[in-house]
């Protein structure tokens, strides 16, 4: 192994370099957790604080973002901690006991699981709906005008595996629409589709409405009039663990409000189709 | 071993309650991860069509891209062993690279060298070879991952053998050809067969490179760690079982690669 450092001069360096990396995790630890934290401090009707974790699916990065920040705006005293990830990892970490408040599916099977293990407090409110898209790179160099353009043979089409969300979306299109595409790919996130369209291995790719929007002028969208026949409804709801349930109701009403959804229809999210109940 | 034992130790016996909470960071999540096994759905489970499907892709792919990593690997050993040129300290740091890059920045680069849009791509698009999405896309990445493995065990075991063997071969008239194929070869054959047994591993466990450069599609690009991925997301119990499957064949070949790189420590000894 000649290839690391010899000397013992390196070896203390490296110690020493650890020890501070190490000292910083440790110190950030507690510096993420202003006075007061656990308890919460009603001031007025809107001014809480406190700290609260949200779990939220990848896909809601955006909005939630802004939200967050709003949601801090608004009660001074509050931190918004976001935790961004594949849906069934949300429930699996909420399962081993991962101290979220809040959490928010892109599907309604992870929550269902949540809430068979008894681990959420009341029921899930649906909040928004997103539908599929066909992403193409700019240019659109394999001419995809129709969903049926996309089995045509010789197209580089991905798409998510049955497996995740997004793919049992689009083998629901594809059911409707009566075609069988034979994809190059079948990836376990959206995220992985849409890089594989963004790079240009793809010719297209399956995906929300939503990751084009929030691509930018990387890809470009062909909506097909089939999208309608699989709607992804997202739910929310806090968590039983939580120990900021007043907090955590308030981020709730946030986003199932009328700021809520403002943000969630600019980032392309479709309102939810049954009306939201508490 | 226990007559050895009795006399001075030489490990203050702290140290062994140190070495015990190490041993424990490996060995409690494997064995947490046993107990997880629902053995009475185990035998189906990893017979299933896919599951047998990703372990033979694994073991194909695996199997590739060990024989290119000898391929190269060994020259390049030889070069940055007994070779002499200017900027050989710097070709042995870049050739190490992808022993400390995350594979998902592996995967990257070899996107933007050998994908469509590529370095590479274009011209090889053109002379009618596709490689995204593809088999050989897999065996790229594995190869890329895994050839530092190689490199390193073998180049040591060039360094541990020393070359007073190939200078007496050369004075006797041997040409390097000849030296090298009669000489060198064998004398660091078991380092040799180690790497290839440590690339093989690396390759049976890439992920992230594969993921970012090949894709994942059933019988194609979707290795055993893609499937497990995959899996986990419905079906825990899969993953499990299959992750065994991985951790058994881990266990197989880290055993075979023990054995003949203690033979080299003895074979160097003198």
């Amino acid at each position: 192994m000649r290839f690391f450092p010899r000397g013992a001069r390196s070896l203390i360096l490296v110690i020493a370099l650890a020890g501070v990396l190490t000292a910083g995790l440790t110190g950030c630890g507690s510096a993420g957790s202003p006075p007061g934290n656990s308890s919460t401090t009603a001031v007025g009707s809107e001014g809480l604080s406190g700290n609260l974790t949200v779990f939220a699916a990848a896909s809601l990065k955006l909005p939630f973002t802004k939200l967050a920040d709003e949601f801090e705006a608004r009660n001074p005293g509050s931190s918004v901690v976001l935790s961004f990830a594949g849906s069934s990892d949300l429930a699996t970490q909420i399962t081993q006991g991962a101290p979220a408040d809040v959490v928010a599916t892109a599907d309604t099977r992870n929550m269902a699981k949540l809430a068979d293990a008894s681990l959420l407090d009341g029921a899930p409110t649906n909040f928004a709906t997103n539908v599929l898209t066909i992403a193409v790179p700019p240019g659109n160099p394999a001419s995809i005008r129709s969903f049926n353009d996309l089995a045509r043979p010789g197209t580089k089409v991905v798409v998510c595996a049955s497996q995740v969300p997004c793919g049992a979306a689009a083998d629901a299109v594809e059911q409707a629409v009566g075609t069988t595409l034979k994809p190059v790919s079948e990836e376990s996130s959206v995220t992985d589709v849409l890089g594989k369209v963004t790079s240009g291995e793809a010719d297209a790719g399956l995906v929300y409405v939503t990751d084009v929007k929030g691509a930018g002028d990387r890809v470009v969208g062909v909506p097909f009039a089939e999208a309608g026949s699989a709607v992804t409804t997202y739910p929310i709801a806090s968590v039983a663990t939580s120990r900021n349930k007043e907090l955590a109701s308030a981020f709730i009403a946030l986003v199932t409000g009328a700021e809520g959804a403002k943000v969630l229809a600019e980032a392309g999210f479709g309102a939810p189709e049954v009306p939201s109940h508490g | 071993m226990s007559s050895a034992n009795r006399g001075y130790a030489g490990v203050p016996a702290w140290i062994y309650v140190v070495a015990a909470l190490g041993g424990l960071l490996v060995l409690l999540p494997l064995g947490a991860m046993l107990a997880r096994v629902n053995w009475g759905r185990f035998i189906p489970l990893i017979t299933s069509e896919s599951s047998l499907t990703a372990l033979w892709l694994s073991l194909r792919t695996s199997a590739a891209s060990t024989i290119l990593c000898v391929v190269l690997g060994v020259p390049l050993a030889l070069v940055l062993a007994r070779g002499s040129f200017p900027g050989q300290r710097v070709l042995r740091s870049l050739v190490l690279l992808p022993l400390v890059l995350p594979p998902v920045v592996g995967g990257i680069a070899l996107l933007y060298t050998f994908g469509r849009q590529g370095l590479l791509g274009r011209s090889l698009e053109f002379a009618g070879i596709q490689i995204a999405f593809s088999t050989t896309a897999v065996v790229l990445a594995q190869t890329f991952v895994a050839l530092p493995f190689l490199v390193v065990s073998l180049e040591g075991a060039l360094r541990t053998a020393g070359n007073r063997y190939e200078a007496v071969a050369a004075t006797l008239g041997a040409r390097p050809t000849t030296v090298l194929r009669r000489v060198t070869v064998p004398l660091v054959l078991p380092g040799l067969a180690s790497g290839a047994v440590l690339s093989f591993a690396r390759s049976l466990g890439e992920f992230g490179a594969t993921l970012t450069f090949a894709g994942s599609l059933q019988g194609v690009t979707r290795t055993l760690p893609l499937e497990i991925y995959l899996q986990r997301e419905t079906d825990a119990d899969a993953a499990v079982a299959l992750s065994l499957v991985l951790v058994l064949v881990a266990v197989i070949v880290v055993g075979l690669s023990r054995r003949p790189s203690r033979s080299t420590n003895l074979g160097a000894a003198p």
